[in-house]
């Protein structure tokens, strides 16, 4: 390497490197700000709390192309309607849990976490629990007593028994409720929710 | 060709430190050892909780209710990034002097942050193994744990980090203030600011996941993918110029380009793991983009660090430290960037997020990033610490201890990759584009055989790797004992062209 010519000098690649370093660091903060603005809870593609209130699907959107969640009629969680701070504290409670008792560390949350049991993204969608009507009794059913109701579809792979009060089950599965209707940008791919009624 | 011969203006400041007794270390080597200790302990750790988990995987009742997976997973990933942290904070305490001329600044008190820290991790991991998980409030994520992966620590914990980091940072900093700066040291300072402050963004909590989920990244993507690059960039430099006598006018000007193109491609790569997070569409095209072009400045150090050693003919005053350093620049540059390349782009993402392609990149990267470069740097601390004995060719025995360690490390390492990828292609393809990714997609995807003989294979290399580790440690206590040769003098080549 030669020290004569400019593009192999030391001064060069200094100031490239500070001034390259200041001009991303700068364009991450302003994204930082817009995206901060369109993730606040209740603007366009994260939900207000309150979404627990109302039927969640997940459909087609052919500008997009790609699936997005849709926000439908009224379908309060546990047949009760909350205002949007009520609400709030569920989720708020649900989420709590969901990292006091480390979930993270066996599955994925928004495809985020460990790869031990299945992603969370979409639980409360999930074709598993069957239909509309059972789903709040099974996923409480389950969470309450993981160890006898587990369906581990031939793994063996069975949830612990966390030791949830039922508050904190109620809480967990409004955050499942919450989060399935996050904009995933199609996140996960090819996903077909259980059937619910009207949709 | 006007070529100026550079003197190197911190020759006798080296001169100075390097004419003290040979076994006498300094306080800051002194220090460093003890970090690299704890690292090592906690490196086994990493390895007998990753066979724990692994084992999981086959026999979902092993240890059921007792060590439950995700117990023995964040300790897994937690001893790791702890004993990479120490490896750091060791090698920074083992160079800090003779790059700036001086002694440590404040001594003793970077003694007391050791103990302090130390204990604050023991209590930690036995927190976490004995008290696991709390209730859904506030007193769990302050005291017990955090609930986010790799940096699960409890905020208690968090603030005690920032304050030991703290007092870390004064003491190197100071260090250099009161001696002299250099390229190396100034970067390296500069991006300890930066990696301090990042861990603020991951300590606090909201109710909205989308937000966590941003700011976590900034912890971890901007930790490896561009503060600890940085960071071991400096320390490679250093290794480069002890190992073979390389020029510091060379390294220097390398370590700037690299920090510029690992800025340059890193800050904004952090959009590849806004795909699917909630935010906005926008990031599928910059995260996409500029991560792409992260694996540059990683082709760019293998060129460096092969073209060093070439230019040296291979003779190096320590062998296992410059084979590691060697394998540092390959695993760097295979890990994260041609395993982090196959699924950095959205449309692949979309697939293969949060799956076994994801453990395998992580595994690949982390070893080959940085276990690989904290081992390299603890050869040299060795080499001095036995009295800057001979660490080249014709070591006792043919030196097959760290021959050894080294091929079953890497080789049981690249056997697990390649095994969990295989698994994370079968998972990507029935779970994912055929199934739909349901739960019970999930499960089908888990019990195809392709999956479930990754999953074996990952625990014979895994077994493999620890061989290796054991081979390692006896090769740490013994290399160089009873060495009677001094070591290898190797000199700078002098400037020329070309
Ligand atoms: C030494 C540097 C690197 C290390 C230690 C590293 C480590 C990791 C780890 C541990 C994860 C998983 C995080 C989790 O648990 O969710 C991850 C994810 C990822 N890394 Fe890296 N990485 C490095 C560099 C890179 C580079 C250079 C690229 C791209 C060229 C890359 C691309 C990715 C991608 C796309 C993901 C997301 C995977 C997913 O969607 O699940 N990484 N990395
Ligand atoms: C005996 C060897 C090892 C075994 C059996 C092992 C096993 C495991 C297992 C079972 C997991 C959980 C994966 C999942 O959630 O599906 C894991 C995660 C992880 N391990 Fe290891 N491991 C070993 C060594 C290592 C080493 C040496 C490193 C790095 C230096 C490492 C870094 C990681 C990382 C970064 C993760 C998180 C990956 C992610 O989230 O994508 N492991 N390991
Ligand atoms: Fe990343």
């Amino acid at each position: 390497m030669s020290d004569g010519v400019w593009w192999a000098s030391q001064d060069f690649w200094r100031k490239c490197a500070i001034f390259v370093t200041a001009g991303m660091f700068l364009v991450l903060i302003l994204l930082t700000f817009h995206s901060m603005a369109a993730i606040t809870a209740g603007q366009d593609r994260v939900p207000a709390y309150s979404v627990i209130n109302h039927r969640i699907d997940y459909v087609f959107d052919e500008e997009r192309n790609m699936k997005v969640p849709v926000i439908g009629e009224e379908a309060p969680l546990f047949g009760e309607m909350l205002s949007e701070e009520e609400a709030k504290a569920l989720v708020d409670l649900g989420k709590l849990t969901v990292q006091a008792k480390n979930c993270m560390n066996c599955h994925t949350l928004l495809g985020n976490g460990a790869y031990y049991a299945p992603d969370l993204t979409k639980a409360w969608l999930d074709p598993g629990w069957g239909n509309e009507q059972a789903r709040e009794l099974l996923m409480t059913m389950f969470l309450k007593d993981p160890k006898t109701n587990a369906r581990t579809y031939g793994t063996n792979r069975r949830m612990p028994d966390l030791g949830v009060t039922d508050e904190e089950v109620r809480g967990i599965i409004a955050f499942l409720k919450w989060m399935s209707a996050v904009d995933t940008n199609g996140f996960p791919q090819g996903f077909e929710p259980l059937p619910q009624g009207g949709s | 060709m006007a070529e100026a011969a550079i003197t190197n203006p911190f020759r006798p400041a080296l001169d100075a430190v390097a004419a003290r007794d040979a076994s006498s270390l300094s306080v800051g080597q002194r220090l460093a050892l003890k970090y690299f200790l704890v690292a090592m302990v906690l490196f086994v750790a990493q390895m007998l909780f990753g066979l724990l988990a692994g084992l999981q995987f086959l026999y979902p009742e092993f240890l059921y209710g007792v060590l439950d997976f995700n117990v023995n997973r964040m300790v897994h990933i937690n001893a790791m990034i702890v004993w990479m942290l120490y490896g750091f904070i060791g090698s920074v305490y083992w160079l800090v002097e003779d790059e700036a001329g001086v002694e440590l600044v404040g001594a003793k008190l970077a003694n007391i942050n050791f103990w302090i820290l130390t204990s604050a991790v023991a209590v930690v991991v036995v927190v976490y193994l004995v008290v696991q998980v709390g209730p859904g409030n506030q007193m769990s994520i302050w005291l017990i744990n955090e609930g986010r992966e790799y940096i699960e620590a409890p905020r208690w914990a968090d603030i005690g980090i920032v304050v030991c980091m703290g007092v870390f940072f004064y003491t190197v900093a100071g260090t250099f203030m009161k001696g002299r700066w250099s390229g190396i040291s100034g970067t390296l300072v500069l991006d300890l600011i930066a990696l301090a402050g990042l861990y603020l963004a991951g300590m606090f909590y909201t109710t909205n996941l989308s937000v966590d989920q941003f700011w976590w990244w900034w912890v971890v993507h901007l930790w490896v993918e561009a503060t600890w690059e940085v960071l071991v960039g400096c320390i490679m430099a250093w290794g480069l110029m002890k190992t073979l006598g390389a020029r510091r006018e060379i390294v220097t000007t390398w370590l700037y380009i690299e920090v510029a193109m690992m800025f340059g491609a890193g800050i904004l790569g952090l959009g590849h793991h806004y795909f699917w997070i909630g935010t906005p569409e926008y990031w599928l095209g910059i995260g996409g983009f500029f991560s792409a072009l992260e694996p540059i400045p990683l082709v760019a150090m293998v060129v460096h660090a092969v073209y060093d050693a070439g230019r040296h003919s291979f003779q190096s005053r320590n062998h296992p430290a410059l084979a590691w350093l060697i394998a540092h620049a390959f695993g760097n540059f295979l890990g994260a960037g041609v395993w982090g390349f196959i699924h950095t782009l959205p449309q692949i993402n979309l697939y293969t997020h949060g799956t076994q392609w994801t453990t395998s990149h992580g595994h690949l990267a982390f070893f080959g990033a940085y276990a690989t470069i904290v081992i390299a740097f603890i050869y040299i601390a060795l080499q001095r610490w036995r009295g800057e004995v001979w660490m080249s060719g014709d070591l006792p025995d043919r030196g097959w201890k760290w021959k050894w360690s080294l091929i079953l490390l890497n080789v049981g390492m690249l056997g697990m990759t390649i095994a969990l990828l295989i698994a994370g292609y079968e998972q990507s393809f029935i779970e994912r584009a055929i199934g739909g990714s349901t739960w019970a997609a999930y499960f089908e995807g888990q019990t195809q055989p392709w999956f479930v003989q990754g999953m074996q294979w990952r625990m014979v290399f895994g077994v493999l790797m620890t061989a290796g580790l054991v081979l390692l440690l006896w090769d740490f206590l013994t290399i160089g004992r009873g060495e009677t040769r001094p070591a290898k003098e190797v000199h700078a080549p002098g400037p020329h062209v070309g």
